[in-house]
């Protein structure tokens, strides 16, 4: 009877966790639904945010849309936030995230992250507009401010030369930046629109380079979908924004710099008509 | 050489103990470059620091009171602060003042971090170096001063020549503290990116992730280089020595 019991619970606990629950085929719920639900971010310039009028715009609920119409159903946006995107998915809220998330080993164990990804952030810099800066050959030996611990100071000084002057907080670099003890500071290159758009402080500043050292981002569907109908149709997906230049054109459309991610992915995947 | 270094990959293959400063060309590099920076700003401090209590010392005893009222308020604030305020002070605050107009149009800075780093950390020490001489010189007797003066000796060239000799084996002891604390007090200028052997060291284990072995290498080059100053301070202690003059 205690046996019982106890696989009772494990079952219910299992169930309440949604981990035997999701396996439902994603899919044909949501061709009966009539709707897709996608988690988006609502804060992440220009990547997904709020219009005036509040509602969710930007490069990745164009992409929620695309997957709707080739569906053939409604779209609903959710918005999510990085604390909560992998749960919602596990939950059922959502059917699919696409929300600026980096593609990293431990949360491929979570949720299944559809490749090939569809976005990489790269490493750029903010510089004054009056130094001209066109390429990074032009920082060699030449201070630049940055964060200690990000993962590419060491790349940075070893393949291009440059002097990291490594400080604890964003706060202290950009000021470092700003009273000339660098002649640019380097970050995520997604961070920088965001702040380029304070002009009253940063508008004789620009980013000037293009970017490097790409750290991909997956869209993904739940676990158990990974291998089955609906992870390998976003697959496809993917596959064919890349293959028809859409991202390309979407990141045109959303302002921001060309990647040399996008580039390269649309370069392979479009020379397989070649052969 | 490069045995040694293979040693080291050994090592980190064998045991787990990742040392990118012996076997690694670019982190050994650095990790080198951040150890003389930081010999070369201990050595600037000690230098100026102990300058600054010499000459400080002989001032608290000037005639001309604004200057002992001007002495004063510096010993106060640099004692009264902590010092990693004061290097913010001197790097944000004083630094964005300090600065001029290149051709481009962009304004840099008249002073680096390394030299704002000197300078705030000898400033610091020798305010401690100042109270520590003067509890020397108070120490000689009113009555080997007063012969001096007989002799017909200056009040600069008493202190020179009769004073500061006396006041210095006095004050050697504290000194000799006060030193060792400046040594450790270097590794304060990371805050403001001088590129250190603290600075370097969080560099090179953000990017391995060593930190154990980096912070044990910290630790024994720190043990390493004070207790070199202390064995010089002490030597340098007994040389001074008179005999018959107990102190």
């Amino acid at each position: 009877m205690r046996r019982v019991l106890g696989w009772g619970v494990a079952v219910a606990v299992a169930a309440a966790l949604g981990i035997g629950g999701a396996a439902a085929q994603t899919l044909e719920k949501i061709k009966q639904r009539g709707t897709l639900v996608v988690g988006v971010k609502a804060d992440y310039k220009p990547f997904g945010f709020r219009d005036p009028s509040g509602k969710i715009i930007g490069l990745e609920p164009d992409l929620a849309q695309e997957v709707a119409d080739t569906l053939g159903v409604k779209l609903q946006l959710e918005p999510v936030i990085s604390s909560n995107r992998m749960q919602f998915l596990q939950q059922g809220k959502i059917d699919l995230m696409i929300a600026t998330m980096n593609d990293k080993p431990d949360r491929r164990e979570v949720v299944g992250i559809v490749e090939p990804s569809y976005y990489a952030s790269g490493v750029n810099v903010l510089a004054p507009k009056k130094a001209g800066f066109k390429q990074w050959e032009q920082l060699k030996g030449k201070p630049v401010c940055a964060i200690q611990g990000a993962w590419y100071n060491k790349p940075l000084a070893e393949k291009y030369g440059i002097e990291i002057v490594a400080f604890k907080g964003t706060a202290e670099a950009q000021t470092a930046l700003v009273q000339g003890n660098c002649v640019a500071y380097t970050y995520d290159d997604t961070s920088f629109p965001a702040l380029l758009e304070d002009k009253a402080k940063w508008g004789d500043y620009e980013m000037p380079l293009p970017s490097i050292m790409p750290d991909p981002w997956g869209l993904a569907v739940p676990l158990p979908e990974r291998n089955k109908e609906f992870g390998r149709f976003m697959s496809g997906m993917v596959y064919e924004w890349h293959r028809s230049g859409k991202l390309i054109a979407l990141e045109k459309k959303w302002g921001l710099q060309p990647s040399p991610f996008l580039e390269d992915m649309h370069k392979r995947c479009a020379s397989l008509e070649l052969h | 050489m490069d045995a040694v270094w293979d040693w080291f990959r050994w090592l980190h293959t064998a045991t787990g103990i990742n040392l990118t400063i012996f076997y690694d060309a670019f982190d050994r590099q650095r990790f080198a470059w951040g150890f003389l920076t930081s010999l070369r700003l201990m050595a600037i401090c000690l230098t100026a620091s102990v300058a600054i209590g010499v000459v400080g010392a002989w001032l608290q005893g000037a005639r001309f009171r604004p200057v002992r009222w001007l002495l004063q308020g510096y010993i106060e604030f640099f004692r009264n602060t902590p010092p990693l305020i004061q290097l913010y002070f001197f790097y944000f605050a004083l630094g964005s003042l300090l600065s001029m107009a290149t051709p481009t149009g962009i304004r840099v800075p008249l002073v680096g971090n390394f030299t704002w780093a000197a300078v705030g950390l000898s400033l610091y020490a020798g305010a401690f170096n100042i109270e520590i001489f003067r509890s020397g010189i108070e120490a000689v007797p009113r009555t080997t001063i007063e012969a001096a003066e007989a002799l017909g000796y200056t009040r600069l060239r008493a202190y020179v020549h009769i004073v500061l000799p006396l006041a210095f084996r006095i004050s050697l002891p504290a000194l000799n503290n006060n030193l060792v604390n400046l040594i450790k007090t270097t590794t304060i200028a990371y805050a403001i990116a001088v590129p250190e052997m603290l600075y370097v060291a969080n560099q090179i284990w953000s990017d391995e992730i060593n930190v154990p072995e980096m912070m044990n290498v910290l630790l024994l080059v720190y043990v390493a280089l004070v207790g070199l100053l202390v064995h010089v301070m002490g030597r340098w202690e007994r040389a001074m020595r008179i005999p018959g003059y107990s102190i």
